[in-house]
């Protein structure tokens, strides 16, 4: 046995010293493209969107074998994955809120603040503290507050989040759902988001994000979304896809003393010089729809329900830097066609006076001229704000307008949020009010925050929906297109996935003195003492009738009458 | 003259009521104040703990000595088999104690023994003899040869072999003198095969370091144990391979295989001293801390070794933590220098190249320079793919992984021999050292984890002390005094795994969270609070019973005197 051991060694050995000898580099089973989208917007504003792909042919699902080799995909983030048993993970960091009628349609929409939610493998017994540790786990890395999430904001959506990639998982109990309005999202965050590229911010698209220009924006968002997808074509077996993307809305138009003028070089104040070495494809789309004749290198896409024109750059080629060998983008346009106005959009607010009632108006419009269509809307509120659910009323046309599907789960004090999910149909050219009317509740004193007059956020809804396209949508997923339009998936040419989200809300509740506690404290005991201090004279002291004593002018008189010598009275 | 009575009484009743309130307070309030304002706390068994503080180790080893035919003369043949013991105490230091057991088989080989022993070379010898027989981990099998066997090269007299023998060549002993003289001449060789391989006072010594104040132990072994990474139940190893230049080079690295050929045999080996996990990732446009000097006489670039000590934080940033365990990682690096600053060497404190081009960091990792500028010429198109030799790179980090987790390069004592350890990376008394060592270790460690826990709750009387941890550290206790008695009787397998144990359940009772909670209740606030309650009841109280106590010894002295 022994022997056979040690022959085995040998062949071992053997095998390798051939690889060596007869070498040529194996085809990589990992492969990584960037690409940026510049759009102009009806506003004046500039949109630049950026899309990294890492997609890897491996399986960290798999049993027994496990994955620890790592070359393009980041290593911190394939342990949490295989760690944590993850089969679908999106968190996304924004700054700002996207104004869906001014701006139209972001490519991946996100809420203020920070978003997670998570499929969990099926094989996962213990979601509740898989999630719990994923969420420190993810708040290490992307140096976020994460860490804050707990069951007082963890939802289970039962229709709202569907799997992005393969596998069409339908128990939600496997899902997570959390948000966090009030995170702020700066430059700590997003040097971490930069680390998980291949290349870093050293070379590539991403030489362009330079911290102090995309903090100085509208909008910023930055997102990981992690999912399993078809390998090839035929999609016989999975690779898992991390995308991280990164959407900026520029205000130009003011900054640049209202000329409808941009380029690179103003935006990130950064040329481009290569593309990232380890990329097998890297491009700049630039939006001239509006702007037809600028470039020659143009090539049309279906997005978002609209039809739009490009102008492309592809960074791998030498003759996009020209003799320069730097890369500055710069258009001016005339821009004065009216924008395709989204076809759905949604607003919020609070209603109500004092602080003990109040109200949440959900406006849903849908802008179709004719197409009726149904969406889905999630809401979930922290426990105290107490629901009068009995109150729900949703109204379109000032006609009663009956949910055909309504998931209310209750919410619990101090361990879990209302989950309100509905279906409504809105009728074409319309606006849908949802209104429910709730109680703020009275927190304990160590529950505020540590500034409770600025009030309380509470998070954006959600609304999903199948929006009717104007033109037909592309559905044939294996043709090679550009990653902005890939995101998610088309199945039916007539309709194409949207989803919008509301404005976080902004709740005041009712909020103590907090010294309180130690002003009752003293004048608890000052009361008792006073009290006790009384009874215990009369108990211990003895009362006894006293010699008048000369009255005070006259002990005045005699004093002065002492110092003066003159005798007493 | 009426009146005096009544105010006689009003007084008394005065003075009753004043002492009725103040033995109230006294019997009822403060009580109660007390059992309501308490901290739980719940019992820890203090002086067992008190007895761990002052430690006395005591390491057994079993050592069985072979005769083979014709080292002994016939008429003391007869009178083995012997069993002899020889105890050696140190007192460290006033707290720690040692004493070691020698447990001594004399017996005379048997006839396969000698057959074995008959091979042509002293590996053969040493593989037959193994078959022979397994001896159990912790002890040591000395054969004794006559000088005239072969099986030794010229020189040496000790062979250390892969497994748990030893084989020393002596001369006859003739009949001079009986077995005792015989036995007493060979001890002095006996014990220096022993302390090669399982332990030696020192490397005792070093490893009982967290308790001991410098100087006391010899710099050599000191170096050696804070190079070692510190004991615990599991590392993470991380192979990374930096490639700053990748316009220039375009690397491929057959880590996986690598892996498997090279380092999991090791850490097979390893498996009863800890967990590893081993992962690799390839980080791109990552450069070192410094700047590399060029040295025009060698037309390369250079670093000295004064400079590599900043070569690892901006790396170290790349690397990242790993996010999925929180045990120990050891960072094993190989930097493939960007073209145009190739090739680079690494240069010692005298200036001369280091032949492996690596260096390690104690209790980090270590980093390995790979040149690749002579792979191409320079009209190669960019990138140039490159394969990496991973025998040469896995050579020089299974050295120093072998150094990072203390399999200390023994320095042997003249005339000794150790065969290498072979494939499997590390040989049995190999194994054996680092298990004494590492038990030790973490007998230390807990305890002066426990030691410490207990004086800190001594003295800060706010800290809660809840059920669970009550339960963790009198497991704690429990597993050490276990793997004391272990060691004791020489099992070493099981003292190792009390030790582990005890050190896992004293640090997880050391960090539970809990014990911070009341911990920074400063008393001044306390008393902020108490004051405006406690003052105004206090005051009247301590004021009366003063004027009692005044009255009374008022009134003893005008007794006394009316006596007088």
């Amino acid at each position: 046995e022994l022997k056979g051991n040690k022959y085995n060694k040998n062949m071992i050995f053997i095998q390798i010293m051939l690889i060596i000898n007869s070498f040529t580099p194996p085809p990589p089973n990992d492969q990584f493209q960037e690409e940026m989208v510049i759009r102009p917007l009806y506003s004046g504003d500039i949109y630049a969107s950026f899309q990294f792909r890492t997609q890897w042919d491996t399986d960290f699902l798999h049993d027994g074998k496990k994955v620890s080799h790592y070359r393009l995909f980041p290593k911190s983030l394939g342990q949490v994955l295989s760690k944590f048993s993850v089969r679908e993970l999106h968190i996304s960091f924004t700054q700002g809120y996207w104004r869906t009628m001014q701006w139209g349609q972001p490519f991946i929409p996100s809420p203020p603040g920070a978003e997670l939610w998570v499929w969990f493998h099926h094989t996962v017994t213990d979601v509740d503290g898989n999630w719990k540790e994923l969420t420190n786990v993810l708040s290490g890395i992307f140096c976020a507050s994460l860490n804050f999430i707990d069951s007082t904001n963890t939802v289970e959506p039962s229709a709202s989040f569907k799997p992005l990639g393969l596998g069409n998982a339908t128990d939600h109990r496997f899902l997570r759902y959390a948000t966090l309005p009030r995170e702020i999202v700066c430059t700590e965050n997003l040097t971490p988001w930069k680390k998980l590229l291949p290349c870093g911010s050293k070379a590539g698209l991403a030489v362009l994000m330079k911290s102090e220009k995309l903090f100085h924006s509208s909008f910023h968002s930055q997102a990981v979304h992690i999912r399993p997808v078809c390998k090839d074509w035929q999609c016989t077996s999975t690779a898992w896809e991390l995308r991280q993307t990164l959407n900026v809305v520029f205000d130009l138009y003011t900054s640049g003393q209202g000329k409808k003028e941009w380029s690179l070089f103003k935006m990130f104040s950064r040329t481009l010089t290569e593309a990232c070495p380890l990329a097998s494809s890297s491009k700049i789309y630039v939006d001239v729809t509006d702007n037809p004749g600028v470039n020659p290198l143009i090539s049309t896409a279906v997005v978002l329900g609209d039809r739009r024109t490009y102008s492309v750059y592809d960074l791998t080629k030498k003759e996009t830097f020209g003799q320069l060998r730097s890369l500055n983008l710069l258009l001016r346009w005339k821009g004065e066609n009216d924008m395709l106005r989204p076809p759905l959009h949604a607003e919020r607010y609070v209603s109500g006076f004092g602080l003990q009632k109040g109200e949440i108006h959900t406006c849903l419009y849908n802008s179709h001229p004719y197409r009726a269509y149904p969406v889905l809307l999630l809401d979930s509120l922290p426990w105290y704000l107490r629901l009068y659910v009995h109150t729900l009323t949703v109204t379109s046309k000032t006609r009663e307008n009956k949910p055909s599907y309504i998931h209310y789960q209750p919410s619990k004090d101090r361990l879990r949020p209302h989950l309100l999910e509905m279906l409504v149909q809105l009728p074409p050219h319309s606006v849908t009010e949802v209104t429910v009317q709730f109680e703020r509740a009275l927190l304990k004193w160590t529950e505020y925050t540590p500034d409770p007059n600025h009030g309380f956020y509470i998070g954006s809804s959600v609304i999903s929906a199948l929006v009717p396209s104007i033109v037909a949508m592309d559905t044939n997923s294996t043709r090679d297109r550009p990653l902005f339009s890939s995101f998610f998936p088309t199945k039916e040419e007539s309709s194409y996935f949207m989803r919008v989200y509301t404005e976080p809300l902004l709740v005041n509740l009712p909020t103590p003195d907090f010294s309180m506690p130690y002003n009752v404290i003293c004048l608890t005991c000052t009361v008792v003492a006073v009290g006790y201090g009384s009874f215990y004279n009369l108990l211990t002291r003895t009362f006894q009738v006293d010699e008048p004593s000369a009255p005070l002018a006259k002990r005045l008189a005699n004093i002065i009458r002492r110092l003066r010598g003159v005798p007493l009275l | 003259i009426l009146l005096k009575p009544l105010i006689m009484k009003i007084t008394r009743r005065g003075r009753n009521a004043a002492l009725a309130i103040a033995a109230v307070v006294i019997v009822v309030g403060i009580p109660l104040w007390w059992k309501t304002t308490e901290t739980y706390r719940a019992w820890l068994p203090f002086s067992q703990i008190g007895e761990l503080d002052s430690l006395q180790l005591q390491l057994s080893v079993e050592v069985e000595v072979v005769f083979s035919r014709g080292t002994l003369i016939p008429e003391l043949q007869k009178k083995v088999p012997l069993t002899e013991t020889r105890e050696q105490e140190h007192q460290v230091d006033a707290k720690t104690g040692l004493q070691y057991r020698y447990e001594t088989k004399y017996r005379t080989a048997t006839i396969m023994e000698d057959d074995a022993l008959n091979q042509p070379t002293a590996q053969e010898a040493d593989l037959s003899l193994h078959m022979l027989s397994e001896s159990a981990c912790g002890s040591v099998v000395v054969y004794i040869i006559p000088e005239t066997s072969t099986l030794l090269p010229e020189g040496v007299t000790v062979y250390v072999g892969q497994r748990r023998t030893a084989l020393l060549r002596t001369t006859v002993f003739q009949g001079r003198g009986g077995l005792k003289e015989v036995l007493s001449a060979l001890h002095p060789l006996v014990k220096q095969v022993v302390d090669t391989m399982s332990f030696s006072h020192q490397d005792i010594l070093a490893s009982l370091s967290d308790r001991m104040r410098a100087g006391q132990i010899s710099k050599e072994s000191l170096a050696d144990s804070m190079r070692a990474i510190k004991s615990s139940p599991g590392y993470e190893i991380t192979f990374s391979l930096l490639n700053p230049d990748p316009k220039s080079h375009s690397l491929h690295w057959d880590i996986e295989g690598a892996v498997h050929s090279y380092i999991q045999p090791l850490l097979d080996k390893l498996t009863p001293i800890a967990n590893f996990s081993v992962d690799s990732q390839i980080l791109y446009y990552a450069v070192l801390g410094v700047n590399p000097r060029f040295d025009n006489s060698v037309s390369a670039y250079t670093l000295n070794a004064d400079s590599l000590a900043h070569v690892i934080n901006p790396v170290e940033a790349r690397l990242g933590s790993n996010a999925a365990s929180s045990n120990p990682v050891l960072n094993f690096l190989l930097y493939v220098p960007d073209a145009r600053h190739s090739p680079l060497f690494i240069r010692d404190r005298s200036q001369k190249e280091v032949p492996s081009n690596a260096f390690h960091s104690p209790r980090w990792g270590g980093i390995m320079v790979y040149n690749v500028n002579d792979m191409y010429d320079s009209k190669a198109e960019f990138p140039v793919d490159i394969d990496i030799s991973m025998a040469k790179v896995m050579g020089v980090f299974l050295a120093q992984l072998r150094l990072l987790l203390g399999v200390q390069k023994t320095q042997p004592p003249p005339g000794f021999l150790l065969q290498s350890p072979g494939s499997a990376g590390l040989a049995d008394w190999e194994l054996d050292r680092l298990l004494w060592s590492r038990s030790v270790e973490n007998v230390a460690t807990a305890s002066t984890t426990i030691t410490s826990l207990a004086q800190l709750l001594d003295q800060i009387s706010n800290i809660v002390i809840n059920d669970n941890i009550a339960q963790q550290v009198s497991s704690a206790v429990m597993s050490l005094h276990a793997a004391l008695a272990e060691l004791e009787v020489g099992d070493l397998a099981l003292a190792l795994q009390y030790s582990q144990e005890a050190i896992l359940a004293s640090e997880k009772a050391f960090f539970d969270p809990s014990l911070l909670h009341l911990l920074y209740f400063p008393d001044d606030q306390k008393f902020a609070i108490y004051i405006p309650l406690f003052l105004p009841m206090c005051v009247p109280i301590v004021l009366s019973l003063l004027k009692i106590g005044n009255e009374v010894r008022q009134r003893r002295a005008d007794k006394l005197a009316k006596r007088d």
